[in-house]
């Protein structure tokens, strides 16, 4: 009972979490904009390696983001139903869709902002500057993702593909 | 109760644009009489001064009111119409445009042009002022122009307050005086109490009359005897030199001539359009945000793609049983749709279509600029002013063609001298001509001057290593080289054409608006620059090709033919299938498998499709797996969330509701110099399709 009153008292923010290789990560549900089921993307050339490709929403060509390519986690064909989380980001000069491919769907939370802990340095397993930090619910660790900084533009900037070739 | 007046901002500045454009225009056609072009001239101005005045835009105010009162004094015939005033008042638009913009932008507009052109009609105002004024009738011989000096008088009035209740007419007064001759007004508002004090039974207006006439100062005075207790009155005789005085305090008052405008009382003609060449029918129309008509277009062009998905579901329903009504009934209505869906497309793009007179527009003036520069004298022929073209190509190819038509007055046309010695009338024509044809418009810049000098263009070739001298080529290969980069004949540089940089980025210019541009000349006959543009750069003539799998669309236009492979026909050069024997041409061999790094590169060699398309006057060799449909496809950008992808132009939504990437020939170009190599298999995409 006292953690609901603290949470009604204390600021908070509702994230959206999703499984990735058995873990829990979650993402500032104000960015997503719906969640689909997947569907094969097209290949766009000498993209990223984890730019899975472009699909069609509604008329918009958005690309979709393959998060385990992204954290360098081996892609695992036996997957049951993956799901394409639909991102509203802002990259500092406009909105862009941007789709962003995960395992599977799990839950919404409201975490406590005071509750929210900064990540510990040197992790070293993804770049820092994608965790905004960590927080636990049931005892479960759930690593809190910066939507903006996961998919700036600075790394879809093409000097990726020059290294490509 | 206030009005926030920024929200007509735009509008004004939209409409000022437009008189600007409408002033420019008949000012180049503006011939001694033609009152209805005056007319139209004088009322853009003025409507600009009014509505800069309304939102305190000063200088804009200011330099127009100027202008206004040059126009006046045409319209009322005092000033006979020189080439020099046109010179000044095609400048003066040009200032006024500049100021409009920077006002817009919220700068303070320095440009020196601004106060030179400024004075410049002050001193022109100033000097021609008498002479025009002795012109007792418009239509006088130019012969009492030269006279110098003529009397007239100077009529300073000063109504006391209670002029008109006592029953007296200023309007008569003045109206009185028009027996004797021309007269100007001058009226002076400074009396003028705040509103909430006015007593509108009271008179707070004084006047400057300029009257131009040889009646004596009684007849003067006799007209103002009725008012003679109730006024001041200065009645002085007209001297050249009083004029100009007179006229330099009239200058500093914004308000003089709008009021004397009012109090003048002959009327204005009516005015009718200036348009002579073609009748222009006056349907009405509406002014609409373009992010309207392109989300129209959009959604539109969704509707379509639905279509295509629907049709395609009909389609496999055929296979079903067919004696249902329902199924009938339904398959009736998917055709219907489709034409209905066909129609509503081309309805809309249509909305978007504007007559390609909004590119010419600016060619007369141009000519005019250009030609009295170089000293060429110049007919400019329009033709086909009419031919619609979408929005957004009309924006992108309107400094490619000026490019063209500077280029053939520059270096296509003669000088009269040279002319006449090639026996040809000292005045040369550049000829600017648009079409439809096909999907496509075409605009034909032709000129009737000396031609392209086919062994000045091979000498400076060889000179640039553009070819070898052991080449052989035709004179058209030849002449097709000044669109090669950094190519350019002129001995001298100009700043009109000559800097190395003209016709190369004209021809990309073009083609990346997925057009053509192309050349045929006649030595001592004049050369004929044919440009071909798409109608719309919304939609897109495809041939869908398939490669890996993937459904990829190359643009019909750059595509030559589509051929089967020979394998007699592929050439290696270092171990690699690089080279294609086509029409006894070896042209580079491009696998866009191996372009785009796509996977499963087996088979390709053996049973293949070549597509041979051409870009920039090159043809390629493109090796895919399948040729599909022909169709149109709705062109979409990657940009918008993703971003540029070399070698491809857009994307579009097939039928199926999938993606389908548009190759950019021009694009693949870049990518194919890139090191690529048949057995790298860094499989970048690896993560596809798991």
């Amino acid at each position: 009972m006292s953690e609901l009153s603290q949470s009604i008292s204390e600021p908070s923010k509702q994230f959206l979490s999703f499984f990735l290789a058995g873990e829990e990560y979650a993402i500032d549900i104000l960015k997503v904009q719906e969640i689909r089921d997947w569907s094969a993307p097209t290949i766009v050339p000498n993209s990223p390696s984890y730019i899975d490709g472009v699909v069609n929403l509604r008329g918009e060509i958005i690309p979709v983001i393959n998060l385990r390519s992204r954290f360098s986690l081996a892609n695992d064909p036996q997957l049951k139903n993956p799901i394409v989380i639909v991102l509203n980001v802002f990259d500092g000069k406009k909105y862009r869709l941007m789709g962003l491919f995960v395992d599977a769907f799990s839950e919404t939370y409201d975490v406590i902002t005071s509750k929210i802990n900064p990540a510990p340095a040197n992790i070293s397993v993804i770049d820092d500057e994608f965790i905004i930090g960590l927080t636990t619910v049931d005892q479960q660790m759930i690593i809190l993702l910066d939507a903006d900084a996961l998919l700036n533009s600075n790394e879809l900037a093409p000097q990726h593909i020059e290294n490509v070739a | 109760m206030s009005i926030d007046l920024s929200q007509f901002i735009p509008t004004f500045l939209e409409e000022s644009f437009e008189g600007l454009e409408l002033m420019e225009s008949s000012l180049l056609n503006l011939k001694q009489g033609d009152d209805d072009s005056i007319n139209a001239i004088f009322r853009a101005a003025h409507s600009i001064k009014g509505g800069a005045g309304t939102f305190g835009f000063n200088r804009v105010t200011d330099f127009t009111h100027e202008v206004e009162t040059l126009l006046d004094e045409m319209r009322d015939g005092r000033r006979n119409i020189t080439p020099h005033d046109t010179d000044l008042l095609l400048k003066s638009v040009d200032c006024i445009r500049l100021l409009i913009e920077s006002a817009r932008d919220g700068i303070e507009c320095n440009d020196p042009q601004i106060d030179a052109n400024f004075r410049a009609i002050q001193l022109s105002l100033n000097n021609d002022d008498v002479v025009a004024d002795a012109c007792s009738t418009p239509s006088d011989d130019p012969a009492c122009a030269a006279e110098e000096e003529r009397v007239g008088w100077l009529i300073k009035f000063v109504p006391s307050h209670e002029i008109l209740q006592t029953g007296n007419d200023v309007l008569r007064l003045f109206i009185a005086l028009e027996e004797f001759g021309q007269y100007t007004t001058e009226v002076d508002l400074g009396e003028l109490p705040p509103l909430a004090e006015l007593d509108p039974q009271e008179c707070h207006l004084t006047w400057k009359l300029t009257l131009t006439s040889d009646c004596s100062l009684d007849d003067v005075n006799e007209v103002f005897e009725w008012v003679e207790d109730e006024c001041q009155l200065v009645v002085t005789p007209l001297q050249a030199s009083q004029t100009k005085a007179n006229e330099e305090q009239g200058i500093s008052d914004d308000v003089v001539a709008e009021a004397a405008e009012v109090i003048q009382p002959q009327a204005s003609a009516p005015v009718i359009s200036e348009a002579e060449k073609v009748p222009v029918q006056s349907v009405g129309s509406i002014r609409v945000g373009i992010d309207k008509v392109d989300a129209l277009i959009n959604r539109v062009g969704e509707l379509v793609i639905t279509q295509a998905m629907l049709k395609q579901i009909g389609n496999e329903l055929n296979e079903l049983d067919d004696d249902n009504d329902t199924l009938t009934r339904l398959r009736e209505g998917l055709v219907q749709l489709e034409g209905n869906s066909r129609d509503l497309q081309e309805d809309v793009m249509r909305i978007r279509m504007l007559p390609i007179n909004f590119v010419f527009n600016r060619f007369p003036r141009m000519v005019y600029d250009v030609s009295s520069k170089l000293g060429k004298q110049v007919e400019l022929k329009l033709s086909g002013e009419s031919t619609e073209l979408d929005k957004t190509v009309m924006e992108k190819i309107g400094d490619p063609l000026v490019h063209l038509v500077r280029n053939s007055l520059d270096h296509g046309l003669e000088t009269p001298d040279e002319r006449i010695a090639a026996g040809k009338e000292p005045t040369g024509t550049v000829h600017l001509n648009a079409y439809h044809q096909g999907g496509y418009i075409n605009i034909d810049i032709s000129d009737d001057g000396r031609g392209l000098n086919t062994e000045k263009i091979r000498e400076k070739a060889l000179e640039k290593g553009l070819i070898n001298a052991d080449q052989s080529f035709s004179d058209q290969e030849i002449n097709e080289l000044i669109f090669a980069p950094g190519f350019s004949t002129a001995d001298a540089v100009s700043d009109l054409s000559g800097r190395g940089v003209g016709m190369d980025v004209v021809r990309r210019n073009i083609e990346s608006l997925g057009g053509h541009v192309s050349l045929s000349s006649t030595p001592g006959k004049g050369s004929i620059f044919s440009v071909s543009l798409p109608l719309t750069l919304a939609i897109l003539d495809g041939q869908l090709i398939s490669v890996a799998g993937q459904t990829y669309i190359v643009p019909l236009v750059s595509i030559v033919e589509s051929i089967q492979i020979q394998q007699a026909a592929l050439k290696g050069i270092a171990g690699q299938q690089s080279l294609y024997l086509y029409r006894e041409q070896y042209i580079p061999l491009y696998s866009i498998r191996t372009l785009f790094d796509l996977p499963d590169k087996t088979s390709e060699f053996d049973e293949g499709m070549i597509i041979i398309v051409e870009s920039s006057g090159h043809k390629y060799a493109l090796l895919v797996d399948e040729l599909k449909d022909q169709q149109q496809v709705v062109l979409k950008s990657l940009e918008s969330n993703y971003m540029a992808v070399e070698g491809i132009s857009g994307a579009t939504i097939l039928g199926n509701g999938g993606v389908a990437l548009i190759i950019d020939i021009k694009g693949l170009n870049n990518l194919k110099k890139q090191p690529t190599s048949f057995d790298t298999s860094p499989q970048m995409l690896q993560g596809v399709c798991a």
